[in-house]
Parts: structure tokens; sequence; C-alpha cells
């Protein structure tokens, strides 16, 4: 490696920490924001206009924090956590490409190395949970572990189908080979399975049970505070971007314009502009189901993997090999797909029954019961003189 | 591993302690702690008088404040043989059947982030708002109201009651509906409550389990139908009874009989006529010598109140049947074979007020 490439790297590897620095702070206000419009409040005002230099002054916050290191905890795992846990949510962001031009490093095999580093991260959140000596932290952590691993698969298994469709690994390829469609026209079932397994391995609503402040409060980031919360927090953040880039990357078109105006840096600026908007149209869609959705149980969680998503990822890949086997129109693909997605949402939908099977709870009124019909009103004149109206006031009865 | 659930964990709605023993995620054993909000509300009642004595009962069931002294005020009234006016029923119906929305509406809150939502508790506690704001209006207290007097109410409805109460039960019967379609049928909450924690009738009997609790198990019982005080037995309204006895049931069960108070309190505004508010009852009130037992239909179930007098100013002895105390009692029940996710669902679907277990 030469002296200039080494200062590219450094110089590249400084500048996506900037950026995605400042993108987990607009997301962290946009959740804000979104959840309470969502649920009919302002969410944060005070700081600056509309609150968006909020946090600023949480990142303050938190760096002013005590760090606070459990007396039991195992010390050098318990420091070591964070890092392991972010990490591995930047390498990710060496071979996401913003645009045709603006990546560190493009690499034949982006995808796999995506997959790959994205597993890694589970073990930051294992080891937090371990080293905090705290039985929800373990509990939290190990529940991680186990979503992701179940999670990884359909995970996998999706990307792969679109590897099928773009006959390559490489991201740039995969955004050109959606020059005529996007994957989300050809695969809508590729998307949703990828999305769900997002979710789940970002452990983020419905399927959040590593957090779980109801129940595990807050899992494997219990004991953690100030600053080595705040990078628990930012990889989390960064994890979710990750997500919504690569659902863009891979489904959405990326940064294709339906028909490129310009070239050159103008090229390079406006394709940024529009990867971005449609990426935070996913994270829109994924605070969305955050603001919506109870959380699943574990063992929940894990039958709607294995018996959900798994074989509906086997399905995915099955009908694209087929499809590109016997080069088949690529509708066939779309029919497929939607078909099989219809028919895993009948099944989910129908466990239950309609409506009226649902409910369980039936209102039977006083007449029905036979007990007590509905007595009359009081006579409407001369309440006092007279006998008293008919009260069922115990005060008739005297004391015994 | 022995996992130790409260009294500062966040869904344990308050300072209630579960101490659990775990298989993976799976509790084998839980054996509930209660006490860490004891005030020794009983034995304070010996040296209060009985206008003092409503401050106590305010703070037992705190979010059904008025159901409370309600319970502690008709037990004095049936020692003293009072009657009390007809508007002073009225008012106390109103305001006690619009306390159960408020404290219904709570627990609707509270369940959602229960089960994982984080949306519900803000609609929730909007609804709640709207009646506690008119509590404000016509006790002067947001939540330790003071109102329910021996003999009657403390001051008459203040002069817009009529047109507020208009306004107000429209808001809330679409509130209700409102937060009936956010969270009722939402696939994930019908997995997460369906066929949890199921309890059935008899047992629910033996446990002692009264409210929406043991309707929610099929049992049809309700103090306000069953033994029917001051003016219930004039309404029209009826009692939602669930088939499973599950989470679900639990639930549903308070939703719809939200509505059904609804339907109460319309009905007591147009049968309200103007009148006296409080029966002649003397400034200091000494009840004759004697007990008097008193069952209530607070939201959370059957409350009594115990009384004996010795003739004096102050109570012999007061002792009150609390039915999140009864209730709680299930839990060991309901928690078996349970998941740690579960048992956050269950104890939420039990609907417990801790100042009401510990006293």
């Amino acid at each position: 490696m030469t002296a200039l490439e080494v200062l590219y790297y450094a110089l590249g590897a400084v500048g996506l920490l900037v950026f995605l620095s400042m993108t987990v702070m607009a997301l962290t206000w946009l959740e804000r924001k979104t959840l309470a419009r969502i649920q009919q409040r302002m969410g944060p005002m005070r700081v600056g206009p509309h609150g968006t230099l909020q946090p600023i002054a949480d990142v303050l916050k938190l760096m002013s924090k005590e760090d606070i290191t459990p007396s039991s905890a195992d010390k050098r795992l318990f420091w070591l956590a964070p890092v392991a846990f972010f990490l591995p949510a930047l390498l990710l962001w060496v071979t996401i490409p913003l645009s045709r031009d603006l990546v560190l490093r493009n690499m034949d095999m982006g995808l796999f190395y995506i997959v790959a580093i994205s597993v890694l991260s589970v073990a930051g959140l294992a080891l937090a949970g371990w080293s905090s000596a705290n039985k929800y932290a373990l509990l939290g952590g190990l529940r991680a572990v186990g979503a992701l691993i179940s999670y990884e698969i359909p995970f996998i298994l999706a990307v792969l189908g679109v590897g099928m469709l773009a006959q390559s690994l490489d991201l740039t390829q995969v955004v050109d080979g959606q020059q005529n469609f996007a994957y989300i026209l050809i695969q809508p079932l590729g998307l949703f399975i990828f999305l769900a397994a997002g979710l789940a391995e970002l452990g983020r609503t419905p399927f959040d049970i590593h957090h779980a402040e109801s129940e595990v409060v807050g899992g494997p980031f219990v004991e953690y505070s100030g600053a080595h919360w705040a990078v628990f927090m930012l990889a989390e953040y960064v994890n979710t971007f990750t997500i919504a880039a690569l659902t863009v990357l891979l489904f959405l078109g990326g940064w294709r314009w339906p028909a490129m105006p310009l070239d050159g840096v103008g090229h390079t600026i406006l394709s940024l502009a529009w990867f971005l908007a449609k990426t935070y149209l996913v994270i829109l869609v994924i605070f969305w189901i955050r603001g919506t959705f109870p959380r699943l149980r574990i063992d929940q969680l894990m039958s709607f993997s294995w018996k959900v998503l798994v074989p509906l990822s086997f399905a995915n890949i099955l009908f694209t090999g087929i499809v590109l086997y016997y080069d088949l129109g690529r509708w066939v693909l779309t029919i497929l797909s939607l078909l099989s997605l219809a028919a895993a949402f009948y099944l989910v939908f129908n466990k239950y029954g309609n409506l009226k099977k649902r409910n369980t709870v039936r209102v039977y009124s006083v007449r029905e019961l036979g007990l007590k019909p509905a007595a009359k009103p009081p006579p409407p004149d001369a309440p006092s003189d007279g006998d008293p109206p008919p009260q069922g006031a115990p005060g008739h009865q005297p004391a015994s | 591993m022995m996992l130790n659930m409260g009294p500062q964990h966040p869904s344990t709605h308050g300072v209630f302690r579960l101490v659990l023993w775990l298989e993976g995620e799976r509790i084998v054993r839980a054996e509930p702690h209660i006490g860490y909000l004891h005030r020794g509300s009983e034995k304070l009642c010996e040296r209060e008088d009985y206008t003092q004595i409503i401050t106590l009962f305010d703070r037992l069931d705190y979010v059904a404040n008025l159901n409370c002294e309600l319970a502690f005020c008709m037990a004095a009234e049936k020692l003293m043989a009072l009657e009390v006016p007809e508007r002073a029923w009225y008012i106390r119906t109103i305001l006690c059947e619009l306390n159960r929305i408020a404290s219904h509406m709570l627990f609707y809150g509270v369940y959602g982030l229960d089960v994982g939502a984080m949306t519900p508790v803000l609609y929730g506690f909007r609804e709640r708002e709207r009646v506690i704001l008119l509590f404000e209006a016509v006790t002067g207290a947001r939540m330790m109201h003071n109102y329910i007097r021996v003999g009657g109410v403390k001051e008459d409805l203040p002069d817009d009651f009529g047109k507020r109460m208009t306004v107000l039960i429209d808001e809330l019967k679409r509130g209700i509906d409102e937060c009936d379609a956010l969270l009722t049928n939402s696939e994930l909450f019908l997995e997460r409550t369906k066929g949890v924690g199921t309890i059935d009738g008899p047992t629910a009997v033996d446990y002692g389990v009264t409210g929406p609790m043991l309707r929610a198990a099929g049992v049809k019982e309700d103090v306000r139908i069953s033994e029917p005080y001051g003016i219930y037995d004039r309404f029209d309204f009826g009692i939602p009874v669930g088939t499973h006895g599950d989470c679900w049931d639990r639930y549903y069960v308070r939703v719809e009989e939200m509505r059904q108070s609804l339907s109460i309190i319309e009905q007591a505004m147009s049968q309200m006529e103007a009148g006296p508010i409080t029966a002649k009852v003397r400034r200091i009130a000494r009840p004759p010598r004697g007990e008097a037992y008193l069952r209530t239909e607070s939201p959370r179930g059957d409350f009594g109140v115990f009384l004996v007098s010795d003739g004096g100013d102050k109570p012999y002895r007061v002792k009150v049947r609390a039915p999140s105390f009864a209730n709680l009692q299930s839990i060991t029940h309901l928690l078996r074979d349970a998941y740690i996710a579960d048992a956050v669902v269950i104890l939420g679907s039990t609907d417990i007020i801790l100042g009401e277990v510990d006293r």
C-alpha cells in the first residue's frame, strides 16, 4: 500500500465516522419526532427550533454522565463489549456505496462481506450481557444471540436471492441490475423476508426482545451508563441505518434515478440525495412499525423465523432458481412471490379467525342475566314527602 | 436460575416483588412478595374521625379514589342508617363510573407497555386526562379527591357540569373506540395474550378473585348486579363476561366495561334532578355501636369495608377487603409454566394497585 492509499483509507474512515455520527444524531431526533407524531405529542421542542439541537444536548449529557462499572462486573469484558458491538457496525460501511463513486472500497464479494461482518456484532451484546454480572443483562444477551442466529438464515437467504438475480454479490452491480425494474417488483417476498429478518437482527419492534424494557429492562445495556451506553446506542442506530440502506440498495433500486439528468459531480450529489431520501423512507417505516406493534415473545420469535421465514426464504431461492434456469419472464417470479406472501399472510392471520371468532368476551345485559330488571326511575315529583323513593341504599337496614 | 423481579422492576406496577425460578426462559416457580407499600392504613383509621378517614381511603386504590371513598362512606352510612339524598347518589354514581373508566384507561395504557407496544399508553392517558380534568373541576383535586362524604358529597356539581359531560361522553366514546382499534385485534397482541395465564371460573372463585378478572373467567358476577347498591338497580347496563379466562379476555372485559360505564353515566345524567346533596349529619359523625360490612364493585373487583364502631367519633376497627390483594393471590396459579415475558403480561392483566394490596 502506498502512502497515498493509507491516507485515503484513513481519511475515508474518519469521514465515515463523522457521516455516521451525524446520521445517528439525525436519526435519534427523527425517531423521537416520528414516534411523537404517532402518539399525538410534540416530542423534543426545547433545544433549538422543534428540538433540532436535542441530539447535541443528548450527547453532551451522556458524555458528562458518570460512567459506572458494577463492582462485580468482569471489567475488561465490560469495557470491551461496546467496542465489539460498534466496530462491526462501522466496518460494514466500508463497502456500502452511497452512490456509484461514494464508497470507501467496493468489493466483488460485498454482500458476502456484509453478511459475514454483521454477525459479529452479536458478540458485543453477548459480552455485555455476560460481563455485567446482572441476570437481566444475561437474559437479554442470550436472547440477542438466539434471535440473531435464528434470523441470520432467512437474512442470508434473502440476500442470496438478490445475488442470484443480479448474478453478482457486488453491491454496485446489484444496483445496476435494477436498471429496468427495482427488485421489489420482482422479489416482493425477498423484501419482506429481508426487512423482517433485518428488524430482528437490529432488535427493533416487534422483535426487540433483547431490549424489552418491560421484561429484561434494557437487556444487555442495563448496567451501562454515560459514554459506554452512548456507544451502544450509536451502534444500534448505525445498524438501523445500515439495514435501511441495504434495503434500498438490494430492493429499491439504490441511487438510480428513473432518468439521470446530470453526470459528473452533479450526478454523484443527485444520486446521494436520492439514495438518502429512499433510505430515510425505509427508516420511517421502521419507526412506524416501532410505534405500532407490540413485542413478540421469544418462543414466538423463534417459531416465526423457523416456521415462516426460513421456509419462505427457501421458496424464494427455489422460485428464483427456477425462473433463472428456465429463463422465464421475471413477472413469473413476481407472481410466485406474491402468491407465497399471500399464503403466508393468510396462514398467520387466520390463526385466530375473523373478528367475531377472536372476540371471546360477551356482554350480558341486566335483563339477560334475569337477576334484576332495570327498576323504574324515582317518581319525578314530591321527592321529600311520603314514602322514601325505592332506594337500594343499604342505609335502610338498621345496623346489626 | 433465580430471578428477582422487583420491587424496582419497571413493570411490576409499583413496588411488587416477584421471585422467579427459571428453567431457561420458563418459570418453574414463582413467589410473590408484598408489603413494600404497607402504611398501616387500617390501623391509622382507628385514630382518625370519620371525615378524616376518607382521605386515607383515597390512598388505597390510588387510581380509583372515588370508588374507595364511596365504599367507606357507605359503610358508615349503613351503621348510622342514613338516608342519602337522590342527587348525591347520582353524583356519586356518575363520578364513580367515570373513575372506573379512568382506571381502566390506565390499565389499557400500561398493558400496552407490558406487551411491548409503546403507543397505547399515550392514548390511554389522553382519555384518562379528560376524566381527571373533570374531576378537578368537580372535586378540586386530580386524584386525592376527598369528595364523597358520609351522608352525601362535599359540594354540588359546578354549573357547567352538564355541558362538560356531554362533550366528555362523546370524547370518551370516540376515545374508547380508538383505543380498541389500536390494540385489541393486533395479530401480535393476540399472540401475546390469547391463551396466556388462563384461569377457569371455579379456580378463580376458590382464589377469591373478583371483578373483571373473575368475569373474564366466565363467572357472571358483579356486585352492581348481584347485590345492587345505591341506585345501580335503576340502570340498564351489561356486564362483559369472557370465556377462556386468559389475558386477552381480562383485557377486553375491561375495554367493554368502559363502554358499559359510559352507558350508566348517560342514563344517570338523564335521570338526575336538582335536590339536596347531603343528608342531615352531625359535623362529627358518631355512628351507634355496632358493625357493618359493605361490598362495592370497584374497578378491580369486590371492594369490601368492614367497620366496627364503639359509638365514638372514631371507628373501633376498619378492615378493607381489597380486590387487588385477592386477585394477586392467583398469580402463582397464573404463572405456572409461563415465560418471563408472560409474567409481565399476566401481572399486568391482574391490574393490581399496590396501594390497595399492601394498604
